[in-house]
């Protein structure tokens, strides 16, 4: 296929999946910002730096600066509008590559957004990420159920899978940012608070009952999130998802490249890893370090297939 | 839609449908037609006019009918026309007879704009230049129908004859099964088919064939889109293709592929900034070169303008006599030439019942209706022609028929135009039907898009 389509379809899967991510980190931030004695601004200045999104100068980031900045924001790549906006142009650059449902799932309402002013959409927040999470999922129905499992299906997958992968390290990142108040301990109830809302942002609360039984520790939840080799947001399971698509790749294009093998080496490491070992080395370091792997695997892939 | 005894012949049956349907029942079947048309996406940019960058055309439900008679002259006019008009590029690119012969005059062609030196001398594959004709018709009487203009570049609208019949038939499909409609939708198969029979010389295997858009920013970029899929080849931009060797190539994420034939949607000063407009940046630099070279046919063949201008318009009734020795099937509309002294004259005297259009403009851009005009209005485009009176041609109102037409509720006539499209390869491909665009605003002549016309379903029925 050309390559610029398949440059569109990779970043169409990029900015469908950040859209959803994001909304579920907005969400996240609403419910750790719920606890009573909060105050608020910490919550939402993490959710600022770990998506990497321009903190404002001399002043603590409100709920209005998170829906201005990161649902509304026509320029920021990881606003939700932005993202929406973009999934829809890359798609219509390639319309042709795109079934007819799929299509229109990405320009039905596209403009619903663009539209909204910060006021109403800070009124709205729930319903909005609600909006946001359906519309992603019928993007995805429309993919799963009538697209043809050809190149043009690997390069969307890998897509998606690289930014979920990015996404959900970025997530945990989040509570590295968070700062507990001085009055409160590690493992207290705020700490349990923060983690249990980040299994929430992942729709993964019942899934992690399943593993863990009830036992809310981080290393748990970050081993859930980073290792856990069935839970579709996990890092590793994302992994397994790009490793597949780029194996499609590869055999459609009979012979493999950098991305194949930097993508099978990093499944395999983090298929052996110990959560534990994670904890002992830091975890944040792991997480950045996670981040700009798989950045390099997003390079390769371009290089690979020439866009 | 008239005659003398009630309703035209052709519209007995849609006559007959729409009683049994009721307005009521049509109005809302617009109402859904349109949120079809917003899902799918099909939109309409207008250059320079602001507002919704991709709005809708309005779609109406009631189609326009051409009984088997009339479609079968039509279809004999068209033809002819189409074969005239490349007759006429082969022509004036190699020995000029027609003007040596003294029927077209040399300046018309050698000073046009469009004409390009550079194709002197070369004939591209079977001799083809232009290879999707789009003739703009009106019918101005009972079983009369004149040509309004050529399109020889690249027309649009063929998008909208699928989708409007593609709508139809979700909206209405007790009409269309086993009915008295012949079908249009085998269009993307002889178009690809007429591509394929194009394809250089020097191209043994099976020709690849792509669709050259500008982007997605293009105002027909959604026809671009819906025809390449249609005819299962690959939608290309000009930063998509490259020259190497003489020969095209696309990139692909398996590497270069080379490609055949080029079905361009961009115009020819965008096609190769080193020939045509060094201080381009677009195009695809070299393509000229490997044109020339005989390894890629480009569709329209670059410089096939000239045929369509509305100066040379005036001389395809000749062309048919000169080139094909038959006498045209259909006529041209009566055409004053601002550039002669005399028929100026006439033209400024009669304003008022003329339409004046600028030779080379198109899309209903920069024209006056007479009749329509305030006053100031018509002394401003009188200045314009003084100024340049060769820039000029002037047409009477027509007498334009009109055809049924649903506006608010109501059913009334508003007027009509028709666009076919005719398929020039090594045969002529003529599929029945078109584009009938319509001015929706009561008393309007003007039908373009941009200047707010609409679009219908058009109809040719059976025997």
């Amino acid at each position: 296929m050309l390559s610029r389509a398949a440059a569109n379809l990779f970043w169409l899967g990029r900015f469908i999946e950040r859209a959803e991510a994001t909304a579920r980190m907005i969400s996240m931030g609403q419910r750790m910002s719920i606890l009573p004695g909060t105050q608020g601004q910490s919550e939402w200045t993490s959710i600022m730096m770990a998506t990497g999104t321009q903190l404002p100068e001399g002043r603590p980031v409100t709920e209005a600066d998170i829906v201005s900045g990161l649902i509304l924001d026509p320029q920021n790549p990881s606003a939700i509008q932005s993202c929406l906006a973009r999934a829809r142009e890359n798609g219509r650059a390639v319309r042709t590559a795109l079934t007819q449902e799929m299509w229109e799932s990405l320009n039905e309402d596209w403009r619903y957004l663009e539209v909204m002013d910060t006021q109403t959409a800070r009124q709205q927040l729930g319903s909005i990420m609600d909006w946001v999470r359906k519309r992603t999922a019928v993007f995805r129905g429309a993919v799963e159920t009538a697209m043809l499992r050809n190149e043009g299906y690997n390069f969307l997958r890998l897509g998606g899978s690289i930014e979920r992968a990015d996404m959900t390290l970025r997530l945990l990142n989040v509570k590295y940012y968070l700062l507990l108040p001085e009055t409160e301990v590690v493992g207290g109830g705020r700490d349990h608070h923060q983690w249990m809302s980040m299994l929430h942002a992942v729709s993964g609360l019942r899934a992690y009952h399943q593993y863990y039984d009830g036992d809310y520790a981080s290393w748990n939840i970050a081993d859930f999130l980073l290792l856990n080799q069935t839970f579709p947001r996990s890092v590793a399971f994302s992994y397994h998802q790009l490793d597949m698509a780029l194996s499609g790749l590869e055999k459609s294009h009979g012979g493999s490249h950098d991305c194949q093998r930097t993508a099978r080496d990093e499944l395999a490491r983090l298929n052996r890893l110990d959560i534990n070992a994670i904890f002992d080395d830091g975890l944040h370091e792991f997480i950045d370090d996670q981040i700009i792997k798989t950045a390099r695997i997003s390079r390769e892939v371009s290089n690979a297939y020439y866009f | 839609m008239e005659n003398a005894d009630g309703v035209r012949s052709p519209y007995r049956s849609v006559a007959d449908w729409i009683e049994e349907t009721g307005t009521e029942l049509l109005t809302r079947r617009r109402e859904e037609a349109e949120a079809i048309f917003r899902k799918i996406g099909i939109t309409f940019a207008v250059y320079g006019e602001g507002g919704d960058p991709e709005r809708l055309i309005p779609f109406d439900l009631i189609p326009r009918v051409f009984s088997a008679s009339e479609w079968s002259v039509l279809e004999n006019g068209i033809r002819q026309r189409a074969r005239a008009l490349n007759a006429f590029l082969y022509d004036i690119y190699h020995r000029g007879e027609i003007i040596k012969a003294g029927i077209v005059p040399a300046p018309l062609v050698y000073q046009n704009a469009a004409y390009l030196p550079q194709m002197v001398g070369f004939s591209p594959p079977g001799r083809v230049y232009s290879q999707i004709v789009g003739i703009d018709i009106v019918r101005t009487g009972p079983d009369k129908f004149q040509v309004l203009e050529d399109n020889c570049r690249t027309p649009s609208g063929v998008s909208y004859m699928l989708e409007n019949r593609e709508i139809m038939t979700r909206m209405f499909p007790d009409i269309f099964t086993g009915g008295p409609v012949r079908s249009v939708d085998h269009y993307p198969d002889e178009l690809l088919r007429t591509l394929m029979e194009v394809a250089p010389a020097a191209c043994t295997g099976e020709p690849t064939v792509v669709l050259l858009t500008p982007g997605s920013l293009n105002s027909a970029y959604y026809e671009h889109s819906f025809l390449a899929d249609l005819m299962g080849i690959e939608l290309v931009e000009p930063k998509d293709l490259f020259v190497d060797d003489a020969r095209v190539w696309m990139r692909t994420t398996h590497g270069p592929k080379q490609v055949d034939v080029i079905y361009r949607r961009i115009d020819d000063d965008y096609l190769d900034p080193l020939t045509f407009r060094p201080d381009s940046l677009l195009g695809i630099p070299g393509l000229f070169d490997a044109y020339r070279a005989g390894y890629v046919n480009i569709c329209s063949a670059p410089g096939a303008g000239v045929a369509d201008d509305k100066a040379i318009y005036i001389y395809v009734p000749e062309m048919i006599r000169f080139y094909l020795r038959e006498e045209p099937i259909l006529e041209n509309i009566q055409t004053f030439q601002c550039g002669r002294k005399d028929e100026c004259k006439y033209v400024l005297e009669n304003i008022d019942d003329l339409v004046v259009k600028e030779v080379h403009g198109s899309g209903g851009y920069g024209m006056l209706i007479g009749p329509k005009s305030t006053k100031a209005e018509i002394e401003a485009y009188r200045q314009r022609i003084l100024a340049d009176p060769g820039n000029f041609i002037a047409q009477p109102t027509l007498n334009l028929s009109t055809a049924p037409t649903l506006h608010e509720r109501e059913i009334s006539g508003r007027h009509v135009d028709f666009r076919p499209f005719c398929l020039v390869g090594k045969t002529i491909r003529l599929v029945p039907g078109g584009l009938t665009r319509v001015a929706l605003q009561p008393g309007s002549l003007v039908v373009n898009s941009s200047q707010g016309g609409g679009v219908k379903d058009t109809w040719v029925l059976r025997e």
